[in-house]
């Protein structure tokens, strides 16, 4: 008998339908991966599942009763547990992984109203020895990397009894080793009978560990593939198109170099490098989360600064201050994580689709200072169809789209004027295959500047670039080919 | 297979009756203010006739002019993302710097006005830098120098008043007096009808809802507020920005001095009590109105002009006087539960 049944589970949003007559089940002991575009019904489904949202019609059956939770904290008492993407959320600055982990617990009613480090120490252990790994007790939870979080999250999760954990993203800030460490732990949770329901976009990982995938598309699950899984089959059914390869010839640098870097140290103990970047090249730089990516591209956006070293853009020194001067000199950046760093929060001025795209470019587009004329909305008019951007007009709100279409009006602010140099950090997160496929072809269309791109995925740098340079300690430490097989072997080496 | 349907049906007409509720809510919430204080005009109306003559609406509206234009000025700090506490102290020291340039140093409408407006846009200035240079939290920037300004009003006169003949802590008698020029500020009407602070509200409303909600200035100045990290990637000085903000809050708040020292005719040293409280909460009582759920101008005045009407039509039905801070709070406080309170549908 199935775990977990989900029998025609529907649930709208107004107009939007966002799950329409979902039916799925899930067994003990399995690691089921939910793929699916943005928008395909995945979030929607695991906030029912989670007991954050109420399904409009449908019947969930969890260990042959129904289940039908109206809080994340009835989910939990049946045995549904979620771990979140966000995991600077399941702690804080100043709290030991100890007490993080017996956070829930110290919520509770009925313990006791002082607590000793030797108890909480102690409680701490025992769900340690539950979730069957390590963790270092005493740390301050500021001071874990991503990866540690999301163990604790999921220990923290796991010390009452679960029957269901529910992944979403876990590995999305994850070097390959951290991913690997946590396969293997998940790996042995299931053996131990638990079923893991795991939320991605990335093959790589669903490769690795999936027992069985389930694709979602237009709020329903449109396949279902076990071991071994057509990968291919899955993304297809996912995109509901043919996979092409995205990747065209690739191209040789040539003309005079739009970009240079010389003896450039990113921190002051680093190695110094050199880097070259050519008119109508797309590199790629790629290396783990913390080796000095984004910090390197912010210092050629005036974002911050070198240690030492010279840059050159166009064979002019380049030694911008502000990004306003980095802007001016002709280099533009989509930085990490477009909520943070680029976008308005919703109902704000500024928040409209439009308005996302002119704000850097306010100046040049309204010489009077007045906002009349229309011209950005004709700009997000243009935008809309050569991005193939999914939205209701130019003035729809940006929140109203979905991760892959916000990406895509990130980049398409900063191809709204001519450039130099495009610096794009991450510039996949969050963004499905389909729209993936889109960004890529927009990026790698434009012959008349130089892209920089910085992932921490190596498929998308080899998808995305005629050349691949990976970074490492803060150091571009090698400069390989792009060829796959050079590639594998230079990263997973 | 039937029994899908069946069950879909009646779950999508739902949807649309919620959606259809849920817009007329939408509906409601947005002219929530507007209703109510149509239904408060016309409440009062009906219980003193009084209430609706031309004269005694020019008297509301001169009552809030002062409220609105410091208002205005919160209404920009709040865009930047900032708070500008020392906006009523400001306004105070302004009213005393207008009469100790007349009373003291003799000088005329002519020379007062700019002077008062540069000191307002020097304390914005000083406001910035602490906020801006120093990185200290905009409240406590602020906090601080509305301290500093209500003690620096006190020492140029002991701590004693200004009007005419003020004998000044050397002894001597000071000479001038009020230009009467200066006093048209506060106590004339253009036409006989329209007070000249009314007026002044009137374009520092529309200047600012201009700049504001037009201008590429205005744009900038919200999306520092909104997301300061992306403005500044974005290539503007948010420092400038914020400057920009703090300064044009202060020069409001030295012309809400002016239009009070003009109406008053002397420098009282207590003047200005409740002006940052009924500022403050004129700008957020603006959140409600339309539905915007954010600093706005248009939203501020019709905050503050919604408390005049209200305060005003009590105390013609006698209600007395001490109740007012009451009836403002609870203004308040329903403003906000109709601004954050009310549920939203979740996103899909």
């Amino acid at each position: 008998m199935p775990l977990l049944h989900v029998d025609a589970l529907s649930r709208s949003f107004q107009s939007t339908r966002a799950l329409v007559n979902t039916s799925l089940t899930i067994a003990a002991g399995k690691i089921v991966a939910l793929m699916g575009a943005n928008g395909a019904g995945k979030s929607t489904l695991v906030k029912i599942l989670s007991g954050v949202l109420p399904a409009d019609s449908g019947v969930i059956t969890l260990n042959g009763r129904t289940y039908a939770p109206r809080s994340p904290a009835e989910a939990a008492a049946a045995g549904v547990v979620t771990v979140h993407q966000s995991t600077g959320l399941v702690g804080a600055a100043g709290l030991t992984v100890a007490d993080t982990l017996l956070l829930t617990r110290f919520c509770q009613r009925g313990q006791p109203f002082f607590v000793s480090r030797s108890s909480v120490n102690r409680q701490a252990q025992a769900i340690l020895d539950i979730a069957g790994f390590d963790l270092p007790l005493d740390r301050d939870f500021a001071d874990l990397t991503a990866a540690d979080r999301q163990l604790v999250a999921i220990a923290r999760a796991l010390a009452n009894r679960a029957d269901l954990l529910i992944l979403d993203e876990p590995t999305a800030s994850l070097s390959i080793a951290e991913s690997q460490r946590l396969f293997d732990i998940l790996k042995r949770l299931r053996d131990g009978g638990l079923a893991i329901l795991y939320i991605s976009h990335r093959t790589a990982d669903l490769q690795a560990i999936a027992d069985r995938v389930l694709v979602m598309r237009g709020g329903t699950v449109a396949g279902a593939f076990e071991r071994p899984i057509d990968f291919d089959a899955a993304i297809e059914t996912m995109i509901g198109r043919k996979l092409q390869s995205a990747r065209p010839g690739i191209r040789a640098p040539e003309g005079p170099p739009v970009f240079e870097m010389r003896d450039a140290r990113l921190l002051p103990g680093s190695l110094p490098f050199d880097l070259t970047v050519h008119t109508g090249e797309v590199v790629a730089i790629t290396g783990v989360l913390g080796a000095g990516k984004s910090r390197l591209l912010s210092a050629i956006f005036g974002n911050g600064r070198l240690a030492a070293g010279e840059m050159y853009l166009d064979g002019r020194r380049h030694w911008p201050k502000t990004p306003a001067e980095a802007i001016a000199a002709g280099v533009a950046m989509a930085a990490e994580d477009r909520h943070r760093s680029s976008l308005m929060p919703a109902d704000w001025p500024g928040s409209s689709l439009a308005a996302t795209i002119s704000l850097p470019h306010l100046s040049k587009w309204y010489p009077r200072g007045l906002l009349f004329g229309g011209r950005e909305r004709r700009e997000a008019e243009q935008a809309i169809d050569r991005l193939r951007i999914k939205a209701s007009g130019p003035l729809a709100p940006i929140t109203s789209l979905s991760g892959g279409n916000q990406q895509k009006v990130v980049l398409a602010r900063w191809e709204a004027e001519p450039s130099r140099l495009l610096l794009l950090d991450e510039p996949f997160q969050g963004v499905d295959v389909g729209a993936r496929h889109d960004i890529i072809q927009a990026i790698r269309s434009r012959s008349d500047r130089a892209t920089l791109i910085a992932t921490s995925d190596p498929e998308e740098a080899y998808e995305v670039a005629d050349r691949i340079l990976i970074i490492d300690h803060h150091s571009l430490a090698a400069a390989p080919g792009a060829a796959r097989g050079g590639l594998s072997e230079e990263i997973h080496a | 297979m039937t029994s899908t349907i069946d069950e879909a049906a009646p779950v999508q007409r739902n949807a649309n009756r919620v959606g259809w509720l849920a817009d007329l809510g939408t509906a409601l919430r947005s002219g929530a203010v507007f209703i109510l204080l149509a239904a408060l005009l016309f409440g009062f109306s009906a219980a003193e006739p009084a209430f609706a003559n031309l004269g005694n609406l020019m008297s509301i509206l001169q009552a809030v002019a002062v409220v609105a234009i410091l208002g205005a000025g919160v209404t920009v700090t709040l865009a930047v993302g900032g708070f500008d506490l020392s906006i009523g102290a400001i306004a105070a020291s302004s009213v005393m710097a207008a009469s100790y340039a007349m009373i003291v140093w003799g000088l005329g409408a002519i020379a007062t006005v700019p002077l008062v407006l540069a000191f307002g846009a020097l304390i914005g200035l000083v406001n910035a830098f602490l906020i801006v240079r120093l990185k200290v939290p905009d409240l406590l920037a602020t906090l601080s120098i509305m301290f500093l300004l209500s003690g620096l009003q006190l020492i140029p006169t002991a701590g004693r008043s200004i009007s005419a003949g003020l004998i000044l802590p050397d002894g001597t008698t000071a000479t001038g007096a009020y230009d009467p020029a200066f006093l048209l500020i506060g106590r004339t009407s253009l036409a006989g009808i329209v007070p000249v602070s009314v007026v002044l509200m009137a374009l520092v409303a529309i200047a600012l809802f201009v700049l504001t909600e037009r201008t590429r200035i205005g744009r900038l100045l919200f999306a520092t507020g909104g997301n300061e990290v992306a403005t500044r990637l974005a290539g503007a000085s948010t420092a400038r920005l914020k400057m920009l903000a703090y300064v044009i809050s202060g020069t409001l708040a030295s012309l809400g001095g002016i239009v009070i020292a003009a109406r008053v005719g002397r420098g009282d040293v207590s003047s200005g009590g409740s002006l940052l409280m009924d500022a403050v909460a004129a700008a957020l009582i603006g959140f409600a109105v339309l539905g915007k759920r954010r600093p706005n101008v248009l939203g501020t005045i019709v905050g503050a002009v919604f408390i005049g009407v209200l305060l005003n039509g009590l105390t013609m039905l006698n209600a007395p006087y001490y109740t007012q801070d009451f009836v403002k709070g609870a203004v308040l406080v329903g403003a906000l539960a109709l601004t954050y309170g009310t549920v939203r549908s979740p996103s899909p």
